[in-house]
């Protein structure tokens, strides 16, 4: 036990490191989805090609090869960066605008036929349609589903770890070679600063999902 | 295709979306262009880079690599499912003592990461690294499997329940004959859609030294020398994208043909069992 709370700076680093890549990451993948899920709905062909493409490629796409290609790859081929953590966010985001493209396209879809139809009869472009109308109901319904994406994203900000980033778990690997009779309470250590993000969150998407529930 | 969204386009908005579409592809494709002639000035397209495809040792350590992904997700999927079924059962039942705590559990491992499980057991265990890939998969995912099938049962008409008990089933067998097999074919759709999570965890095998196939292509960029590491990783990462749109095609296609067979239709499974499915 001990080992934890000597070691409460560097976890504290890692949490707040975990914290920013999910953050910068989170909205980044937020704007690009929507945008993905409204080319997916577009009257152009080539957008809804497009992006149709990009979601059924990257959601297959494990996201260690997304940061292999980004970290180790990527540098390879002339693109480098400063700090790993931009590395880490372009894996990160791209990987999960996808299924936030998908999750805001199944709102679309679960929006009264009646409402496209309303705002279409008073004369509005696909555009006024989309944001004014569509998107606002659309994100509502689904925001339990983006909360859960939202979970994913931070568990999956653990694979920077691997990939020279020093966020919790990159700690959590720093620290049980430093303390190799401790190593159970190290990750125990890990676990807690990570359920610390999840579980709120878990609890938060639960509650908006009962309130969702009652009001349709 | 009509959509509700806009307009049957006329021969204006026809002419419009057409240029669009035209320089939408001139756009992507001049992006593509601009990453090609990049790459080629690398000297990624030079014939000798890729002739290691043409040498029998290279296939053998990607086919090795696909091997050991496809081992190591098997064997943590079957394993996995009948440990989700019986947590499944544990979190519904009406015992609180065996309710409560399986619930505690379940939030927690739904909660970490997985590769930090994954490492959990290769250092406090001191296991190999397969041993500790599967574990950390199995743990995971069983969790992940009790949650679908909860949300399965809870999506199941009430009168299934009452009839089971109605006609002196005891609640445990109600469960198991009544219940269970009408949720699992509900959720099959996210159960398989679950298993392409699973698949595509197997590369988190990467971090924790387990020689699955990115391991493989990092082993063969260091022996083979650091220009080979592009064509290497190109060919392994198209291959475990094909691997897991196949598998993602057949749960597309479970999907569509068991809606037609389960009785009443597949339902729309709640928010909360296909959220869980996400990763």
């Amino acid at each position: 036990m001990d080992v934890i709370i000597e070691s409460l700076p560097q976890y504290w680093d890692g949490f707040l490191r975990t914290l920013f890549l999910a953050v910068v990451s989170g909205i980044i993948a937020l704007v690009a989805g929507t945008l993905l899920a409204a080319a997916r709905v577009s009257p152009v062909a080539a957008l809804r090609g497009f992006s149709m493409a990009y979601v059924e490629v990257v959601r297959n796409t494990p996201l260690t090869i997304a940061f292999f290609f980004a970290a180790i790859v990527l540098p390879r081929l002339g693109v480098t960066f400063e700090q790993f953590e931009v590395a880490a966010i372009i894996a990160l985001s791209a990987y999960t605008a996808a299924f936030i493209a998908e999750a805001v396209r199944s709102g679309v879809n679960s929006v009264p036929v009646g409402q496209a139809e309303a705002a279409r009869s008073i004369g509005m472009t696909f555009g006024q349609v989309l944001s004014l109308i569509i998107l606002p109901q659309a994100l509502r319904t689904v925001i339990p589903p983006l909360i859960n994406i939202l979970i994913a994203l931070v568990k999956n900000s653990s694979v920077a770890g691997a990939f020279f980033v020093l966020e919790l778990f990159g700690y959590g690997k720093q620290l049980a070679n430093d303390h190799g009779d401790a190593v159970m309470w190290v990750l125990v250590g890990v676990a807690f600063f990570y359920l610390l993000i999840t579980v709120p969150l878990g609890y938060i998407a639960h509650q908006v999902e009962r309130k969702v529930a009652i009001a349709r | 295709m009509t959509s509700v969204l806009y307009d049957v386009p006329g021969p204006k908005a026809r002419r419009i979306s057409l240029i669009g579409s035209v320089i939408g592809v001139l756009v992507i494709g001049a992006l593509l262009a601009l990453a090609l002639v990049t790459l080629a000035q690398q000297g990624i397209f030079e014939a000798r880079r890729w002739a290691i495809f043409g040498q029998a040792d290279v296939w053998s350590l990607i086919f090795d690599g696909i091997g050991a992904t496809l081992g190591a997700a098997a064997i943590a999927a079957v394993i996995a499912f009948p440990l989700g079924l019986l947590l499944c059962l544990m979190r519904i039942s009406e015992v609180a003592w065996i309710r409560v705590p399986t619930r505690i559990v379940l939030e927690f491992f739904r909660g970490m990461p997985v590769v930090l499980m994954m490492l959990f057991v290769l250092l406090v265990f001191a296991t190999s690294p397969f041993i500790a890939v599967v574990a950390g998969l199995v743990l995971y995912n069983a969790a992940i499997f009790a949650e679908i099938i909860r949300a399965g049962i809870q999506s199941l008409p009430k009168g299934q329940r009452e009839a089971g008990l109605a006609i002196g089933l005891t609640s445990f067998q109600s469960r198991l004959s009544v219940e269970l097999p009408q949720a699992i074919r509900r959720m099959l759709p996210s159960l398989v859609a679950q298993l392409v999570v699973l698949l595509k965890d197997t590369s988190l095998g990467y971090i924790v030294a387990y020689g699955e196939l990115l391991r493989a292509v990092q082993v063969m960029a260091d022996f083979l020398g650091p220009q080979f590491l592009f064509p290497v990783f190109f060919v392994a990462a198209a291959i475990y994208i094909a691997i897991n749109l196949a598998v993602s095609r057949l749960a597309i296609w479970i999907e569509r043909h068991g809606s037609k067979k389960a009785a009443g239709g597949v339902a729309k499974a709640p928010t909360a069992g296909v959220s869980t499915v996400i990763k």
